[in-house]
């Protein structure tokens, strides 16, 4: 769909200015004082109507959104009394709960440290948000920088409410990281002579990204999905199961996590799965659609890993922080809210308005860029609204080329360019309507630096697990993130199987929650975890790209164990 | 803010749903057509964006039957179009251990893995089936010939989608051989990153230690003095 006339109109004002905004240079950063202001008042995190508290569970009293909220007061999918736990259809050592790239790592990890290791998959092997990260991953490994300035960022980044401990793990793990991949054959971008084409990024004081041409997380998961395949081929003890998510977690009398029960997502059976450590790696929340944004997010981000870990009393932290990411596509609406990578603005795009008037610097934090978005487009009415009735403002990616010279934009961002040119925009010489879109839960399961929870056996890694970012995580430590705490939770969890002896295999928990749930009113709410968002019709309007399908309708259990959306 | 142009009436379109038919609205994507046409889809459908290959899709029209190829996420529904999705094609892996590939003058390691792949006869299916647009029997040559890097640039953009092997008349996985191709050259070939390496080593050393211990003591007040004043290294 190439752009209707008027818009057309708003690029050539956008095309106006350029030349002048190349002289003028960017504008300044935002000073801190104002910058919080700035977010208080237009981050979505920051609008009250759309939480509420918690009335179960180990964060009562916390606020968190709605749709997060409805999914951690669910109900549970089993039927504790239907279910008979001494039929064990698999029995291992780790249990490994999504695979993207921290789940991967995990199991790698855990399998090279002597565990045998299984893990469940909601789709295939490798499908996760990790595939679709594009912009690079963080490490501090140019002589000008040191893992101390990285930690300064990371914390800065999160408005310092992160967990020190955790920086710290992420910003000195993350060269080792780099060069563990490099070892698989990741094929890091490079200059002639070996070292790391790194390029900033928003909120970072050094360069220190370090990709893979746009296809970063890409080129990392199909690196170590192939990793995991050889080894199991090889006859090491790594397995997988596909199209077969968790359902609910398994304790043992000792109160130690124990295992899980599964369910084949095309067969609805279930399966028994014991296990000495069990490794939550289930990524983010984005297909719950908060406060009604479109999603960066692949089809399985349903907060699942959060529900599960939360019924067996895991705390977690900072659920009432996402990350809006600042470009989302708002144009065409095939595309709606999919992910333009930061990339884009580090290599000298600018965001301008309506007017072609640029109004905040292209390389903020993505809670301050994403505000001043909001801002501009809400309260200023600089916006440009397309046919669907979403509004916009322009990224101005011909500005790369000018900067960097012609062939620039087709060498770094291959994957932007074929995605636009996919419905008939050109972005090397056009500009891009963005606008915020949902891309990251900030927060989530609280883990100490070894990825272990304060429930044995429990440990997690990945979007999943919260409190390394703080409230604000920066570009290139998600993927930075997989990694560093992958590895570390598939050690931690490959020694904790060595010292731990289980006990009997029990779902009182799940007992237990139902009745706290029902004391607590919240029979109403819908059956967790999600699994799938329901995007067939009846459930969506159209043509549309947006909400959630509605609550399923709840009837406690009727007479199967079990209960298909 | 710009003026939006008035609403266009939207048109409903056919199209066949592995030979079913169904009326949809215009603007759909393949993936959110069959949505809209009472799906719910556990297979066919991983990132949505056109970065992870599980939607790979092959239609034609119901007046035209040269076979296409898409991304079912990535491709938008068009009139008469009949449509039927691949989320998955048997292929076989070779077996190996990257550790032990290095590439050796005289040998051709991709070869040796897929000894297959000197039966291709070059048809072109698979660059013609490829919905990134990759020059798919082109690298397909160049594993043949040994150069790995050439495979490895040609191939880099690959998705694992399946849609080249589902075609190949001789059975070949082109992906699986790019794959092997990559993993090669970024452990072997790819000039070593030195600053990287010392960089490792120093944190193991403990290099940074003291410095962080004192960050992660500091006050609030003091670690805002410290972020506000980093010098900022200007993009390059």
């Amino acid at each position: 769909m190439p752009y209707p006339a008027y818009m057309e109109e708003s690029i050539r004002k956008v095309e106006a200015t350029r030349a002048e905004r190349l002289k003028k240079g960017l504008l300044p950063r935002i000073p801190e004082a104002e910058r919080e202001a700035l977010v208080n008042k237009f981050h979505p995190d920051y609008k009250k109507e759309e939480m509420r508290e918690l009335k179960v569970g180990p964060n009562k009293g916390e606020r968190t959104p709605h749709e997060v909220a409805d999914l951690l007061e669910g109900s549970s999918r089993v039927d504790p009394d239907k279910i008979e736990l001494d039929k064990i259809d698999h029995d291992v050592d780790v249990l490994v709960i999504g695979c993207g790239g921290a789940g991967g790592a995990a199991a790698l990890l855990a399998e090279e440290n002597g565990a045998s290791v299984l893990i469940s998959s909601k789709l295939r092997l490798g499908d996760a948000n990790t595939i679709g990260a594009q912009a690079g991953t963080q490490a501090a490994d140019r002589p000008n920088d040191s893992p101390a300035i990285h930690y300064l960022d990371i914390m800065g980044g999160g408005h310092f409410t992160n967990d020190p401990d955790l920086a710290e793990a992420l910003a000195k793990d993350a060269p080792d990281a780099i060069r563990w991949l490099e070892s698989l054959g990741v094929e890091w971008d490079k200059e002639p002579d070996g070292s790391y084409h790194e390029l900033s990024g928003g909120g970072c004081a050094v360069r220190r990204m370090h990709s893979c041409r746009d296809y970063t997380g890409l080129e990392e998961m199909r690196t170590i999905r192939d990793e995991m395949r050889q080894r199991n081929m090889h006859g090491r003890k790594i397995d997988w199961l596909e199209f077969e998510p968790v359902i609910e977690l398994l304790m043992d009398d000792k109160g130690q996590v124990a295992g899980a029960i599964l369910m084949n997502l095309e067969t609805k059976q279930m399966s028994v799965v014991r296990a000495r450590a069990v490794v939550m790696a289930t990524g983010g929340v984005g297909r719950t659609h908060i406060q009604g944004f479109p999603t960066t997010n692949h089809y399985g981000a349903t907060a699942d890993g959060l529900v599960l870990a939360y019924r067996v009393s895991c705390p977690l932290v900072h659920m009432d922080t996402m990350q809006y990411h600042p470009t989302g596509a708002a144009f065409p609406p095939q595309i709606l809210g999919l992910l333009i990578t930061e990339k884009v603005r580090t290599l000298g795009a600018e965001l301008v308005n309506c007017d072609g008037e640029q109004f905040v610097h292209p390389l903020e934090a993505r809670d301050t860029e994403a505000s001043a978005e909001i801002r501009e487009c809400k309260e200023r009415g600089k916006g440009v609204t397309t046919p669907t009735g979403e509004v916009g403002l322009w990224e101005d990616s011909p500005m790369v080329d000018i900067i960097r010279g012609e062939g620039t934009i087709a060498r770094e961002l291959p994957a932007m360019v074929r995605q636009f040119a996919r419905f008939d925009i050109d972005m090397i010489h056009k500009p891009m309507l963005v606008y915020p879109t949902l891309h990251y839960q900030n927060g989530g399961i609280k883990i100490k630096a070894d990825a272990s929870t304060s429930v044995p056996g429990l440990f997690a890694a990945g979007e999943c697990e919260g409190g390394v970012h703080g409230r604000n995580r920066l570009i290139g430590n998600s993927t930075l993130d997989l990694f560093v705490f992958g590895r570390r939770a598939g050690r931690a969890a490959a020694k904790w199987v060595k010292e731990v002896k289980l006990g009997k295999l029990t779902l009182d928990h799940v007992r237990k929650w139902q009745r706290e749930i029902k004391e607590a009113g919240l029979e109403d709410m819908p059956i967790s975890p999600m699994l799938l968002p329901n995007y067939a019709r009846g459930n969506r309007p159209v043509p549309g790209f947006v909400p959630l399908g509605e609550a399923s309708e709840y009837t406690p259990f009727g007479d199967r164990a079990v209960r298909w959306i | 803010m710009a003026e939006v142009a008035e609403k266009e009436k939207v048109q409903m379109l056919d199209i066949y749903v592995m030979g079913k038919r169904y009326k949809v609205p215009e603007g759909l994507t393949i993936q959110t057509a069959l949505e809209y046409c009472g799906y719910h889809i556990i297979r066919g459908c991983g990132c949505r964006a056109g970065f992870c290959g599980a939607c790979g899709t092959i239609y034609n029209f119901t007046y035209d039957p040269t076979i296409r190829y898409a991304l079912g996420c990535q491709k938008e529904i068009e009139q008469n179009m009949v449509i039927t999705q691949i989320p998955f094609f048997p292929a076989t892996e070779a077996l190996y251990n990257v550790e032990d590939l290095e590439p050796k003058e005289g040998e051709n390691k991709l070869v040796e893995l897929y000894p297959d792949i000197l039966t291709c006869f070059g048809c072109n299916n698979c660059t013609k089936t490829c919905p990134q647009d990759l020059e798919v029997m082109e690298f397909m040559s160049a594993a043949i010939r040994g150069d790995i890097k050439r495979v490895a640039e040609l191939s880099f953009d690959c998705l694992i989608c399946g849609l080249c092997a589902a075609r190949c008349p001789q059975g070949l996985q082109p992906y699986n051989v790019a794959l092997a191709a990559r993993r090669i050259y970024g452990h072997y070939m790819a000039p070593k990153s030195q600053h990287n390496l010392n960089r490792v080593k120093e944190i193991e050393e403990g290099k940074f230690n003291v410095e962080l211990e004192e960050l992660k003591k500091a006050s609030e007040a003091e670690l805002r003095k410290r972020y506000a004043a980093r010098e900022i290294e200007p993009a390059k």
